[in-house]
């Protein structure tokens, strides 16, 4: 197997849509000569045309719209949104259009648009480049919403979500673009929202997405140091979540920290907590404890390594969770 | 209100307009046959009709809403007419009768407004007439993107007219202070859609007028963003008519997009919720009644020798249309629950699935509890998938 960093088994994985399907499309800011602000689609404009990646006018709602009726003419595009924090100009694009078409068509049309959006906190950026506002699209019917922690993610789950039949919001944790991991080519791809346990364990069970889980791992080394056995589940798909692997574990455990980039406030966190509580309450032994960002903007980049949950946080909480 | 330079075939008082800037258009009126030129007064009159008894029904309790296009039956139905069968119309909400044009029954407009779906109508089915949109403004985007597709698929500038295929798109004076209308304008023009923006300038966006939207008349908008635009009388049937059969040549041909500014008035309240009593002066009615798009075009065709017989036909039609609308209206049942969930996504969904076993189960208990006081026993974790 090879060693990939997560940008470049994206852009492979779109390398590959874009070769299967001549109905699929990249659209966005930047992203053909350029090869995006990220570089993740470096190389497609040169090997696809300007006809299958398209350096858009800026634009969110555009994007996004036009996108749309792209996908009533049989279209496949997948939209970039180049920061997380630029998302909003395409919102009611998302939320009340693209969200909604299947539903106001009862059916008779389908629209298969992916949105990748760079997402979170980490790379010490400006205003507006470094937020997690993936709940908002989770909370919205319509939509299905995941966020790959991997680079074997990365690679399966952009052509799972290109392959869909559903809008599909992307959100790809650019603090890990970088990362480089494994990455298998030719096996077959994991279920593309199923949620996943990437570390097995007794005592606690952490759960997250995105760059989180790289966190929840390093925590759970420390607290194997510390006698503690952490089991942690990779989420992969926030909307729909799948709970087998999470009540499972909780089965296990009876202790559980739900950890996220995003402020915690009505967010995935939450959900999974109240759902936990509902449906695995006599297996619980401690309350369901989240770790998030603050309810606050996303500070100043001098500020970030205080907001965003990290290790220490997590096993801040799971100490908690162990004291009951 | 008035504009010297709106392009007008038809005076109000019925006479064709033969002069220099008219004498491009005329060609395509001359073409036309008795048959559809009876047609633009037949549509124009059945609306008329379909749309007094849907504003009745509303009244009655039958429709939880009703949108009047009353005086804009011209600018509708004289663009309607130019789109080819290959071409593809987005509507905003008032284009009730561009929809009959192209095959849609308007009892789906009906079910629309009593509540029973949210649209629902297939565009392959009804002539490429695609679903109404509410969010002001918002399908000119879609427009685009769908002329952008026509252009990647080589639809369009083929050198083919019978083969080449366009975009109309239908939206409004308010729709234009929206940012998703110039954004539609700017990749438009940026990748040369094959498309015709059509701007029904009604004159009010409920009770706000135009002259709060723009201090520049709508049509120069599009030439500023690269668009070549047209301002027209839009209650002249046959300018609505000429105009945008030019400008979806130009557009089907691969010459890019086109801008039309339809001037025209909303002789009704925006929806059945509205009262224009309440921000409209009657001076101003008073001078768009004498406007009336349905009139003129009837003297008009009178000038040319159509007879009572057929002003009596088309009267009957509407009359039966509007008893037919009423009868089945009123015959109209509700959906089921279970559509609720049936088509939120198109792949299967397990919150979907989950919730739809938990409320079929809800029912049933309840029914149960009726008969035999047993209701509950639901597994309240399966709504959680």
């Amino acid at each position: 197997m090879e060693q990939l960093t997560m940008g470049k088994a994206i852009n492979l994985g779109l390398q590959k849509a874009l070769a299967d399907d001549p109905k699929v499309l990249l659209m966005g800011e930047d992203i053909g000569t350029l090869g995006g602000v990220f570089r993740v689609t470096e190389g497609l404009k040169a090997e696809f045309g300007e006809n299958r990646v398209l350096d858009t006018p800026l634009a969110e709602s555009a994007i996004v719209g036009t996108a749309i009726g792209l996908a009533m003419r049989g279209y496949r595009p997948v939209c970039e949104i180049q920061f997380d924090g630029f998302i909003y100009p395409g919102f009611d694009q998302i939320t009340s259009q693209l969200a909604k078409l299947t539903y106001r068509h009862e059916g008779a049309q389908a629209f298969p648009v992916v949105v990748r959006v760079p997402y979170g906190g980490h790379i010490g950026a400006v205003e507006h480049h470094q937020e997690s506002p993936e709940a908002y699209f989770a909370h919205t019917p319509g939509l299905r919403v995941v966020s790959p922690a991997t680079p074997q993610d990365g690679y399966w789950m952009i052509q799972q979500a290109i392959a869909s039949n559903d809008p599909v919001m992307f959100f790809e944790p650019k603090s890990r673009y970088w990362q480089k991991g494994e990455v298998d080519r030719e096996g077959a791809p994991a279920e593309f929202q199923a949620s996943r346990v990437v570390r097995t364990g007794t005592d606690v069970t952490l759960v997250g997405h995105g760059a989180m889980v790289s966190a929840l791992l390093q925590a759970a080394d420390i607290a194997a140091e510390e006698g503690t056995s952490a089991e942690v589940v990779d989420l992969r798909s926030l909307s729909p979540i799948d709970y087998g692997p999470i009540l499972a574990s909780v089965q296990k455990t009876g202790r559980i920290v739900v950890a996220q980039e995003a402020p915690g406030s009505v967010s995935v966190g939450s959900e999974i907590a109240a759902t936990v509580a509902e449906r695995a309450f006599y297996s619980l032994e401690a309350p369901v404890l989240r770790v998030s960002g603050f309810d606050t903007p996303f500070p100043p980049a001098k500020l970030e390594g205080v907001y965003l949950p990290d290790a220490d946080r997590i096993l801040e909480a799971v100490d908690r969770a162990l004291a009951y | 209100m008035s504009s010297d330079v709106a392009l007008q075939l038809l005076t109000p008082d019925g006479t064709l307009v033969r002069n220099d800037r008219t004498s491009e258009y005329l060609p395509l009126i001359e073409a036309l046959d008795e048959k559809r030129l009876g047609d633009f007064f037949r549509q124009m009159a059945v609306i008329r009709r379909f749309d007094v008894e849907a504003g009745n029904l509303q009244r009655q309790g039958q429709l939880a809403l009703w949108i009047p296009s009353i005086g804009q039956e011209a600018a509708q139905v004289g663009s309607g007419y130019a789109a080819l069968s290959q071409d593809h119309i987005f509507p905003a909400y008032r284009e009730h009768v561009v929809g009959r044009i192209r095959g849609l029954d308007p009892m789906r407009l009906i079910e629309m407004l009593r509540g029973l779906s949210h649209g629902g109508w297939v565009p392959s089915e009804t002539g490429n007439f695609h679903l109404y949109t509410l969010v002001i403004g918002s399908q000119s985007l879609h427009a685009t993107g769908y002329a952008m597709g026509i252009a990647l698929d080589g639809m369009s500038g083929t050198g083919d007219p019978e083969k080449d295929a366009a975009v109309l798109v239908y939206f409004g004076d308010g729709a234009t202070s929206q940012g998703d209308v110039s954004e539609a304008y700017t990749f438009a023009a940026s990748y040369q859609t094959p498309q015709v923006f059509f701007l029904q300038n009604n004159h009010w966006a409920i009770s706000v007028p135009v002259e709060r939207q723009s201090r520049t008349p709508l049509y120069l908008r599009g030439e500023g963003f690269g668009i070549p635009s047209l301002q027209i009388d839009g209650n002249d049937v046959l300018a609505s008519y000429a105009a945008t059969s030019n400008a979806l040549m130009a557009a089907r041909s691969g010459q890019g997009p086109r801008l039309i500014e339809a001037l025209t008035y909303r002789m009704g309240a925006h929806t059945t919720s509205d009262d224009p009593t309440k921000y409209r002066e009657n001076e101003q009615v008073a001078y768009w009644a004498a406007r009336d798009p349905i009139a003129r075009y009837e003297t008009y065709l009178r000038s040319l020798g159509v007879g009572d017989d057929f002003f009596a036909d088309v009267a009957t039609e509407a009359e039966d249309l509007a008893a037919d609308v009423r009868a089945r209206t009123l015959t109209l049942q509700d959906p089921p629950s279970s559509k609720l969930f049936a088509h939120v996504y198109s792949e299967p969904h397990p919150l979907m699935d989950a919730q739809a076993a938990w409320l079929a189960a809800y029912e049933e208990s309840l029914e149960g509890s009726l008969d035999q006081n047993d209701g509950g026993g639901l597994d309240e974790q399966a709504v959680g998938a």
